[in-house]
């Protein structure tokens, strides 16, 4: 549901049915609301059937590159005798989306159920996951499910009886938005400062501690139990015409709408729908721009965001990308010169400064728009912006630097006239001089 | 270990306090229990570092030494990791931290003004100080995970949301 708003008809509650329900955090409501047969049904099935089965039913990654995740879960090794590993990645920072924070809070052992199927699945004994330090409400929530789990035998040694060891263990983060890209997070685990590791290794064949490793999302960790417990074939029916995205998304809409929140809806919905859903702009206001998927993705205008449709594919051809659909509105009193500016004042400072094109150009770009915001840009920086995002884009060891570019480049393409109304001095300056 | 008495920091001469030690009883038997549940002690090293900081309220160089020594780091290693995470301090702060969140979605909905009443209520004046009476320290804090709910702010381990100018006071003062 539109939590904390009440349900919308144009939802469809799968995850976040019980969102708002205290009564499914402990674990007898959890079992009352038909907890853990998933687990029961996964550890009743071959490990290879559950991946064939999360394979089947077109689930992919929510966390923001929507790669499917069965796929990553046939990558693992088998019987390779090495220790394996699942991380969940619940570091969830990226600006405009929470909706982890939710599944945390009000489902708990919905997470820790789909974190003992996957374990299952890729044969790991072991499951971290990493909780970004500022949750702190989460953690704690969390701590308390997994002792409860433990208590009732769904983890440990003999993980509901089924012989298989299952461990969940909590990691919290300490502040680094950065520690959300896999391999970082493999590195801030492991005690190291968070900085993304070089691909090829991939994580399956050598991750955590050198060893075959699936990072997952929190959601996605979540959506594999409902897939297991009603079937690969119901979960591909959630589905508004386009088979390549299936289920249902989480879609944390914030900014310039009147019912901020999360919203649930089956994949390719129209995103003018669920913008009605939020109950639109504010009075007397009209909408200016969109940021569909967290702010790394592209910026979209009124006219693509009114025709945009939101699955994976739908966002890519409106202009933008999916992400993590943190979806960001923003009203025609935005400033967009100024929100841009800000965006990149979060990359230049969430940067692990261990790429060049990252350390120098996240700096730049503030530095360049903090010059225009000042009223004292000149007409060639905004062909600077644009020089610096193509050198910060594509050559890095993460993406951290591509996320920087994007919003900039969708800007300046989208909004010239407002940068342009900075630098003529056509408008006041938003920044006192440098 | 490498003594940096003398440099200025937020909280004058703070750093020459003699250092108590942390992993002694308690402490040392659940950071030894920690050991289980990572292959290797170096993994331990955030858990264990969130332990100092919640025992004496930030991170120290004896502290970086003595948790060096427990872990088989170095101090340089640990060093090295503290200044990469921005929740680890590494000075005194005053008695309650607050974090305001003023990233795009929250600076769209009046973040920074409710940022601002927030430091004329402390008397922090500006961010990262302190406040003179030792009871607030404000730092501006990217994205909190929580931007439907304008402005969260993290006090302590407190999370909280839909802060507003208006409603700063009533929130602050029971941070006594």
């Amino acid at each position: 549901m539109g939590y904390p708003h009440p349900s919308h008809p144009g939802e469809t509650a799968v995850l976040s049915k019980f969102f708002g329900d205290a009564g499914a955090r402990s674990y007898a409501g959890w079992v009352e609301r038909g907890g853990y047969e998933a687990l029961k049904k996964a550890l009743a099935m071959t490990p290879e059937a559950v991946v064939e089965e999360v394979k089947a039913s077109g689930l992919r990654g929510r966390g923001g590159a929507g790669f499917p995740t069965g796929l990553k879960w046939s990558f693992m090794p088998k019987n390779d005798g090495k220790p394996h590993y699942l991380v969940c990645n619940a570091d969830e920072s990226e600006p405009g989306t929470f909706k982890d924070r939710e599944i945390m809070r009000w489902t708990p052992h919905a997470l820790i159920e789909g974190c003992a199927i996957a374990c299952y699945a890729i044969a790991a004994e072991r499951c971290y996951i990493y909780i970004r330090g500022e949750f702190t409400e989460p953690w704690k929530i969390m701590t308390a499910a997994v002792a409860e789990a433990y208590a009732n035998g769904v983890l440990g040694e003999n993980a509901m009886g089924s012989g298989r060891r299952i461990d969940v263990v909590l990691h919290r983060g300490a502040g680094a938005y950065i520690c959300g890209e896999e391999t970082a997070m493999m590195n801030s685990i492991e005690g190291r400062r968070g900085n993304p590791r070089i691909k090829p290794p991939f994580p399956a064949q050598a991750g955590l501690f050198g060893m075959p490793t699936t990072i997952n999302n929190v959601e996605t960790l979540a959506a594999a139990a409902h897939v297991i417990r009603n079937g690969a074939a119901w979960y591909k029916a959630l589905c508004l015409g386009n088979p390549k995205s299936t289920g249902t998304k989480l879609v944390s809409v914030c900014g310039h709408v009147r019912r901020p929140g999360n919203y649930e809806i089956t994949m390719g919905t129209p995103m003018k729908d669920l913008l009605d859903m939020c109950g639109g702009v504010g009075e007397g206001r009209t909408l200016k721009a969109v940021i569909p998927g967290g702010s790394s993705v592209p910026i979209l205008t009124a006219a693509e965001a009114e025709s945009c449709v939101m699955d994976y594919e739908g966002v890519v051809a409106a202009g933008s990308m999916l992400g993590s659909a943190g979806m960001i509105v923003m009203d025609d009193t935005t400033d967009m010169v100024y929100q841009i500016y800000r965006l990149a004042r979060f990359y230049a400072h969430e940067s692990c400064a261990q790429c060049t094109q990252c350390r120098e150009g996240t700096a730049w770009t503030v530095k360049v728009m903090e010059r225009i915001l000042a009223g004292q840009g000149k007409q060639e920086d905004l062909q600077l912006l644009l020089d610096l995002s193509e050198n910060m884009t594509g050559k890095t060891i993460c993406v951290l630097s591509d996320s920087c570019a994007a919003p900039v480049v969708s800007g300046i393409q989208k909004f010239r006239g407002e940068f342009e109304a900075y630098i003529t001095k056509a408008r006041q300056p938003a920044l006192a001089a440098v | 270990m490498i003594s940096i008495q003398g440099r200025p920091t937020a909280a004058g001469d703070a750093h020459v306090e003699p250092h108590e030690p942390v992993f002694v009883g308690e402490a040392k038997v659940r950071l030894e229990a920690m050991f289980a549940l990572y292959p290797t002690r170096q993994a331990c090293l955030l858990p264990a570092l969130w332990m100092v900081q919640e025992a004496r309220g930030w991170i120290s160089e004896q502290a970086i030494g003595e948790t060096a020594a427990v872990l088989g780091l170095t101090p340089a290693y640990v060093k090295g990791v503290v200044t990469f995470y921005t929740m680890y301090h590494t000075h005194p702060v005053g008695r309650h931290f607050i974090q305001v969140c003023t990233t795009s979605p929250c600076g769209l909905c009046g973040a920074e003004e409710t940022m601002k009443a927030i430091l004329r209520y402390t008397g922090c004046g500006e961010l990262g100080a302190t406040s003179p009476d030792g009871r607030f320290t404000v730092v501006e804090v990217e994205c909190l995970g929580a931007c439907g709910f304008v402005t969260p702010i993290l006090i302590d381990d407190d999370f909280i949301e839909n802060v507003t100018p208006e409603n700063v006071a009533t929130i602050l003062q029971g941070y006594v």
